[in-house]
């Protein structure tokens, strides 16, 4: 699913990466904890989390995840938007909570990590 | 075996603001090189994991990270509190966490059975009061096939 369409699929508000909109990306993984990213998430993901520290994306540069969906509202502080910035990392902030976001995603197509 | 490349990166405890530079930097380094992107990703993970460890638990430490034409190597040696069960510790799930390190997302128990996960050898001693030291072995796989 390209990055654009899951934008428009959870109305969000694009917080950095407006030129990277076209990516595509593979699989879908939600996650709190960053230790759960390391340990599951596949390659060229998105990420969607509640959490907003610049570890969040440091873990995402490490595991190399595509691009990042801030739940529930949730905004980076200015640190974070500019580490993903010079990481080439785009990122979203949807009002949607976790189940939604997910559910409205996996609704449209984009599979998950499952490995059972 | 002949060692293509290495470099050590210091480590300080509790500088969650520098926390997984060393990480960011051996991902940039093997990439230059031109390892395939699978081993460099399960090399990252495994070092960022380390890292995050010593930044969160250690006083400080070294990561050495070693390229051979085989096998790339991080060797991780903390001064810290060390380890009392590493059994315990490398059960999934069990941590000593504090809640400061829980709320940066980390600290759920995971890591380092995480990095085992990711390595083809990897082993771990430690001494209470002293420190931890890791080494963890992934093959080179490209390389070797050739």
């Amino acid at each position: 699913m390209r990055l654009r369409e899951i934008c428009d699929t959870l109305k969000c508000e694009v917080m950095g990466g407006e030129d990277q909109l076209d990516m595509e990306i593979d699989v879908g993984c939600g996650a709190d904890l960053m230790s759960d990213v390391l340990a599951f998430i596949k390659p060229n993901a998105l990420m969607l989390t509640g959490l907003v520290n610049a570890q969040v994306v440091r873990t995402a540069d490490i595991a190399d995840v595509k691009a990042i969906v801030f739940v529930r509202g949730k905004k980076p502080d200015k640190d974070t938007i500019a580490l993903a910035k010079e990481k080439g990392i785009p990122l979203l902030s949807t009002k949607l909570l976790m189940y939604e976001s997910c559910g409205r995603l996996y609704a449209g197509g984009l599979r998950g990590g499952s490995e059972v | 075996m002949e060692t293509l490349f290495s470099q050590q990166f210091l480590v300080e405890g509790g500088d969650f603001r520098n926390a997984g530079n060393a990480s960011t930097q051996i991902k940039t380094i093997l990439k230059q090189i031109g390892i395939p992107g699978e081993v460099i990703r399960r090399v990252a993970i495994a070092a960022y994991e380390a890292e995050m460890n010593m930044v969160m638990y250690a006083k400080r430490g070294v990561m050495t990270l070693r390229i051979e034409p085989m096998k790339v190597e991080i060797s991780v040696e903390d001064e810290g509190p060390g380890i009392e069960d590493i059994e315990l510790a490398m059960q999934e799930g069990y941590s000593t966490a504090s809640p400061e390190i829980r709320e940066m997302g980390f600290g759920a128990g995971m890591g380092l059975p995480n990095i085992k996960k990711n390595s083809d050898e990897f082993s771990i001693a430690s001494t209470v009061g002293k420190g931890t030291q890791l080494s963890i072995r992934i093959r080179n796989r490209v390389v070797q096939s050739e």
